[in-house]
Parts: C-alpha cells; sequence; structure tokens
C-alpha cells in the first residue's frame, strides 16, 4: 500500500490526551553505519515507530550522464562501472549491449559465453557481500567477514584476468578488452567447489537463526502491485512474486542456451528477498557450471581498439539485468563518435523509493532491515 | 537444611579488618581496607583489559581472523596501548549538553559494576565483604548501571542517543525482573541470601544440577536476563550501532567513552562470576557426593581457579553470542521478556518452591 498524504500527517496516538506524542525528525545519513555510503534519510518518528522516510539524494552525484556526452562510446565503458559498482562488469556489459546494437556489431559465441560467465559470477560475488553486509546491519558482525572472505576468491580470479578488483573494465564494445587468463577455467571451478558448502554454511550460520527469521519475515512487505507501479526491479521485484528477469524475458548473452531458474518470492517481505538472493547464487552457479568448460574458441575482440565505433543517427535502448535490477541505457546518437546524450535508468534509484512505501509505520531497527534487503549501492542512485 | 562442610572457612578482607581492630592492631586494619581497595582498583583494570583482549582474539578467530598482533607478542600490548590513546584524547562536551549529568553519567555506570563485585566471593580467602543479604544487595545495586546509561543518552542531546538511552530503560528494567526470579530459585534451595554460604551449601552439587529441572531452566533463564541486563548482542539494541550509530554514547568519546566501556566488561564479568557462584558453585570444587577419592583429588585445585575456570567460560559463551547471533527488535525484546521468560520464571520458581518443600534435590546429604 502506497502511504497517502492522510497516513503521513496523521496525528500521533491519542493527540491531547494524557498519553499524547510528539512526532520528531531525525537524520539518518549522510553519515550513518547503515546507509551503506552516503544517503541520507529524513525520518519522521512517533518513538520508535516511523512515520515517514524522505530519501535524500544528490551527496555523491557526479553527473555521470554529463560527462558521459562528451567520451567516445568505449571511453564511456570506463564510467559505467562506477555506478553500481558491485555489479561493474554487468554495467560493462549494458553498454556494450546498446552500442553493439546500434552500431550493427555482430559477436562471436567466445565473446558471448565468456560475458556470460563474468556477469554471472559478479552475481555471486555482489550477492555475497550483500549477505555479509545483511548481518552486520542485523546486529551479527561475523557474516560480513564471512562474505567478504568468500568474496576475496572470486575478487582474486576477476584481478587474474582484468587486472582490477572493483571497478573492473573488461566488456567493451566489440568484444573483451583481453582474452581470459590461462588459469580462469581451472580457478573458477575450484571456486564453484569451494563456495558451494560455503552457501550451506551461510544458511546454518544466518538464514537458519530464529532472531534474523523474527526480524525478517513479514517486516516491509513489498505488494506485487506497488513494487511494479515503483519500478522495483531485479530480486527486489522478484521476491514480490512478479517472475520478471530480463535474462529469460529477453535473453542476451547465452541466456537462451543455458538452464536456470528464476527464484521467486510469495510475500514480498524481507525474508523473501533474502531468499531469493541466496537462490540465485545456486542459479549463478548453476549457469557457470554448463558454461564453464565449453567456452568456444576464437577471438575475443572484434573491433580492432584503434577504431572509434560511430553509431548511426537515431534513439538506442540497452538493458540488462544486473544484480540489483534492471540497468538500461538510453543513447541518443547523432551519427558521430560521441553521444549527444546519455540517460541512466538504475536499479538503485527505483528500489530505494519503494521504502516511502513499506517502511512507515516500522520500526527504526525495520528500516535497517528493509534499507539492507533492497541491497542499494549508493552511487548507482546518484550517478 | 544443608550440611556446611567446615574445612571452608570464609574470611572475608572487611573481616579481618574488623578482627585486627578488635585487636588494637591499627596498621594492620589499615593494611586489610587497603588492600581491599586498591585490590579491586588493580583488579578493575586488569580484568578490563584482559577482556578486551579476550573479546578481540575470540572474535577474531570466530570470523577466521588473526586480531591484534601487532603491539607485543600476539598483540598482547594492544588494549594497553588503546586504553592509553582513550586517556589522551580531547575530552568533548557537546555545547548543548547538560554538562554535569554528561559527566557524572560514566562514573554511574561503572560505580553500579564495581559495588557488585565488592561482594563477589572468590576464594574463601578473598572475597572483599559477605553481608547477609548478599542476593538482595547485588540485584539492587546492579539496576544502578541502567541509571548511568539513562542520563548518558538523556544529557546528550542528541536524538539518538535518546532512543538509545530509552531503550537501554526500558530492557534493564523489564530483564532484571526475570533475573531476580530466577536468583530466587538458588536463594530457596540454599535457604540463604548470603553469596559465601550460597557457595557452602554446594559443597555435594551444583544448585545448577542437584535442584532437579529447575535449577537448569533458572540458570538458563538468568543467562539470557543478564545478557540483556549488560546490554550485549543479541540484546544490545541500546547501543545497536547500525541502527543508532552508536545509541546512549554517540556523543562519548576519549575517557568517558572508555568509563561505558570499561563497565560494560566489568559487567560482563559480574554476570558471569554471579551466575558461576549461584548456578555453579562458585569457588568450590567439583564434588560428587559420596565419592571421598574423587572429591579428595578435586580439592587440590585450588578454589580460586575453580571460580576463575567457572567465570571464564560464561564469559566465552557470553562473547559466543556476540560474535554468532543477530539483535533482536526492541518490541520482540519486550515480547520475549514479559510474554515468555517471565512466566516460565514464575512457574518455574514455584516448582522450585514444592522441590524444597518436600525436600526433593539429587544428592541428598547423608
Amino acid at each position: 500500500m502506497v502511504s497517502t498524504l492522510e497516513d503521513r500527517v496523521r496525528p500521533p496516538a491519542a493527540a491531547g490526551g494524557p498519553l499524547s506524542t510528539q512526532e520528531f525528525f531525525i537524520n539518518m545519513g549522510p553519515q550513518h553505519p547503515s546507509t551503506h555510503g552516503v544517503l541520507r534519510l529524513v525520518l519522521k518518528l512517533d518513538g520508535e515507530t516511523v512515520r515517514e522516510v524522505i530519501p535524500v539524494l544528490g551527496y555523491i552525484h557526479r553527473g555521470i550522464e554529463k560527462i558521459g556526452e562528451h567520451q567516445t562510446y568505449r571511453q564511456f565503458v570506463h564510467l559505467s562501472d562506477r555506478l553500481d559498482y558491485l555489479s561493474a562488469l554487468m554495467n560493462n556489459w549494458a553498454v556494450s549491449l546498446t552500442v553493439e546494437k546500434a552500431a550493427k556489431i555482430e559477436l562471436n559465441d567466445r565473446i558471448q559465453v565468456i560475458r556470460t560467465i563474468m556477469a554471472e559470477l559478479q552475481r555471486i560475488q555482489s550477492h555475497q557481500l550483500w549477505w555479509g553486509v545483511l548481518g552486520m546491519d542485523l546486529g551479527a558482525f561475523t557474516p560480513f567477514l564471512y562474505g567478504f572472505r568468500d568474496r576475496e576468491v572470486l575478487t582474486d580470479v576477476f584481478e587474474e584476468t582484468m587486472g582490477a578488483r572493483l571497478t573492473m573494465n573488461y566488456i567493451q564494445p566489440g568484444g573483451l578488452m583481453q582474452d581470459i587468463h590461462p588459469n580462469f577455467v581451472e580457478r573458477v571451478k575450484s571456486f564453484l567447489k569451494y563456495f558451494k558448502p560455503k552457501l550451506a554454511e551461510y544458511e546454518e550460520l544466518l538464514g537458519g537463526n530464529v532472531i534474523l527469521q523474527e526480524r525478517l519475515r513479514k517486516v516491509g512487505r513489498l505488494e506485487a502491485k506497488t513494487a511494479v507501479s515503483m519500478g522495483a526491479t531485479g530480486p527486489v521485484l522478484r521476491a514480490s512474486g512478479v517472475a520478471h528477469d530480463l535474462r529469460k524475458k529477453e535473453p542476451y548473452g547465452v541466456y537462451s542456451k543455458v538452464a536456470f531458474d528464476v527464484p521467486v518470492g510469495t510475500m514480498g517481505d524481507c525474508w523473501d528477498r533474502y531468499w531469493v538472493r541466496i537462490e540465485e547464487m545456486r542459479q549463478s552457479m548453476r549457469i557457470v557450471e554448463q558454461l564453464i568448460d565449453n567456452i568456444p574458441a576464437g577471438k575475443h575482440l572484434l573491433v580492432k581498439p584503434a577504431i572509434v565505433i560511430k553509431v548511426p543517427q537515431g534513439l538506442y535502448y540497452g538493458q540488462v539485468e544486473t544484480a540489483r535490477g534492471i540497468l538500461g541505457i538510453f543513447v541518443v546518437a547523432d551519427g558521430t563518435g560521441y553521444p549527444y546524450r546519455i540517460h541512466l535508468r538504475t536499479p538503485n534509484f527505483n528500489n530505494l523509493w519503494s521504502i516511502t512505501a513499506i517502511a512507515p509505520g516500522l520500526r527504526v531497527a525495520d528500516l535497517v532491515a528493509i534499507l539492507s534487503s533492497l541491497d542499494i549501492v549508493v552511487p548507482d542512485i546518484d550517478r | 537444611m544443608v550440611n556446611l562442610q567446615t574445612s571452608w572457612e570464609v574470611r572475608t578482607l572487611s573481616q579481618r579488618a574488623s578482627e585486627a581492630l578488635a585487636g588494637g592492631q591499627l596498621g594492620l586494619t589499615t593494611g586489610y581496607l587497603f588492600a581491599g581497595l586498591a585490590g579491586l582498583a588493580v583488579f578493575l583494570a586488569a580484568m578490563a583489559l584482559v577482556l578486551v583482549y579476550a573479546e578481540r582474539k575470540i572474535a577474531a578467530h570466530f570470523q577466521c581472523r588473526l586480531g591484534p598482533m601487532r603491539v607485543g607478542w600476539h598483540g598482547i600490548l594492544q588494549s594497553v596501548a588503546d586504553s592509553l590513546k582513550l586517556l589522551l584524547k580531547e575530552d568533548i562536551v557537546p555545547t548543548d549538553a547538560d554538562r554535569f549529568l554528561h559527566v557524572l553519567a560514566p562514573f554511574m555506570s561503572l560505580l553500579a559494576a564495581i559495588l557488585v563485585l565488592v561482594m563477589l566471593p572468590m576464594s574463601p580467602a578473598l572475597q572483599v565483604a559477605d553481608v547477609n543479604i548478599g542476593v538482595l544487595y547485588v540485584t539492587a545495586v546492579s539496576g544502578l548501571g541502567a541509571l548511568g546509561i539513562l542520563l548518558g543518552g538523556w544529557s546528550s542531546n542528541n536524538k539518538w542517543s535518546l532512543l538509545g538511552a530509552m531503550r537501554a530503560g526500558a530492557q534493564i528494567i523489564s530483564y532484571e525482573v526475570s533475573a531476580t526470579l530466577s536468583l530466587l530459585v538458588v536463594v530457596l534451595f540454599s535457604g540463604t541470601l548470603q553469596l559465601s554460604k550460597i557457595v557452602q551449601s554446594q559443597a555435594d552439587g551444583w544448585w545448577i544440577w542437584r535442584a532437579p529441572g529447575v535449577g537448569l531452566l533458572a540458570f538458563a533463564i538468568y543467562l539470557i536476563a543478564s545478557v540483556a541486563e549488560i546490554n550485549r548482542t543479541p540484546f544490545d539494541i541500546s547501543e545497536g550501532e547500525s541502527e543508532l550509530t552508536a545509541g546512549f554514547h554517540t556523543e562519548y568519546s576519549g575517557m568517558r567513552f572508555a568509563f561505558f566501556f570499561l563497565a560494560e566488561f566489568i559487567n560482563m564479568f559480574v554476570v558471569s562470576a554471579l551466575a558461576a557462584t549461584l548456578f555453579l558453585g562458585g569457588w568450590m570444587p567439583f564434588h560428587i557426593g559420596g565419592l571421598a577419592t574423587f572429591n579428595a583429588a578435586m580439592d587440590l585445585i585450588p578454589p580460586g581457579a575453580w571460580f576463575a575456570a567457572k567465570s571464564a567460560f560464561l564469559i566465552f559463551v557470553i562473547m559466543w553470542f556476540r560474535w554468532t547471533f543477530p539483535r533482536l527488535r526492541i518490541d520482540q525484546l519486550m515480547r520475549l521478556e514479559w510474554k515468555i521468560l517471565l512466566p516460565i520464571g514464575f512457574v518455574n520458581l514455584f516448582l522450585a518452591a514444592m522441590a524444597v518443600l518436600f525436600g526433593f534435590y539429587f544428592f541428598p546429604v547423608q
């Protein structure tokens, strides 16, 4: 239910009576341990109860869309990973996908398979970090370090191939920046072998804990209708019961050739969002398992690096499913090597605003649980 | 009702001092009193340093890390370095804070912890004072800690601090009820409020298993309630760093912050020591009624070591909680106390009274 204006200005319990209370405003952020960066939430509280949440943005606005107008399409790839840094490769892919569609660049199977593997590995990596941070936000510090420990294994794999650990630039229009490292296949396989039992451990340590379930179940219910009207995507939308996953609905890469399931929640509460992400890690591992032994031979880059890619005049839109939802890139091209205008439709912006619909009436502690279960990355909201 | 073993004669420091005074040895009296006070002060400082170091090491090993490794061998001097840093830090009081209360609050918190420490029977020869209303005194005085937290949160003039303080106030007062109810079970069985006598009443077996079932249940309730009372995870909602930044001590820094910190660790020790004293026999060695050789072998280990080992084990358990569990929400916390722990506590107390009335407990003394 979207809270209406009447809900928000509703007088507190027994106004004027002997037990009348006073509402007060409090700033959560921009420097607060659980707003995950420089997000500011203005809270209207009645004691512990949240009456209203107003997200205030702009603390990490870097004008990426404007800078994009002065960059070639290839250069813009290097800005895309600064959006949602935990889905850097998928952001790269979104840019490349749009440009390739516009400039009509055909890719070979090797490029597509490697891109898919990288995207799924990064989805796992992103969810590992989310799992750890969720634990920390709910007061259990240990999962945070367990999440980071396992994330480190994948970070090392990425570093070996692309030389970076966080803001990775690997996928570019026309192919990949480098070929995969000779050790890549072996290390990914050993990671899968390592991480499967660890995922069961995650469930034991946090998911099976009665306190965690108490904190997440039936908290922050996002109805399917509200989720759609808010434009929420990714695990947040799927937890609300809408099975919308671009990898299934509009397959790109080689997603149409691999078998995987899309986990869908029923209640749309924090617990469903938790469960959907845990299950997505399993499905991502399933995808990687199917592809890792069958990487076809071929070139890794089809357009020479020296060539400036020119996009014919027109409007182009491309989108991918990142770890947090749909990242859409809208390009207004004027026929030169530079975009006339770029607009980014980032998943976190919409996901964050669904908090204004679900938080009123809950406690401050629930707000932290909801924020964590929405899995926001602030630079992606402000961009 | 319980045959007290005469070999465990308790002589507290205050008792020795008054005996010396009666004998006219003023120097000795002052010596004993000074030993009591200075001993406590040294003990406090040492205990805090050791516990902070232990907590960091235990947490680290739970989390697949090493913890402090740089200052001294395996980082053993890390807590010394940290306390030096806190001592040297600038002392900040927010402009609009209630200065007097803001300064007073950390001391209130620490005072409550120290006042309880005075009563703890650490061994037959090592106890500062032993009054005949020991349990009552301990429950009454430990409630003072809540006052320090409330004052600290209120006087900081910070909304987060105020929220934390209100949470702490509600929580500590609620859980004290359950903690006291479970202490009463032991009081019923041992028939005394004096802590040293409670220890002596466990010469033939600790109350946790000698009181059939009710002892174990009372121990569990006491452990849960006292973890809540000292604001440790999973009940650390008054600090709740991910919700309230730092809760009631958001505006505290330097030495005053260290005092709150110190109080938390001393409280952890006090709670563990009390649980050990009341349920696990305190300094009393592990005895099985009737097995004379076994009992004699156990007596070889000094009582002080028994007390330290039992307390250390319980402290470890509390730390284990902290590094495993997530945090409860305020309303869930209240529900757990008023709807679950309190009724169970009352029923348990009733059952304990019945057991005592009919003399039904394990290993009755011949």
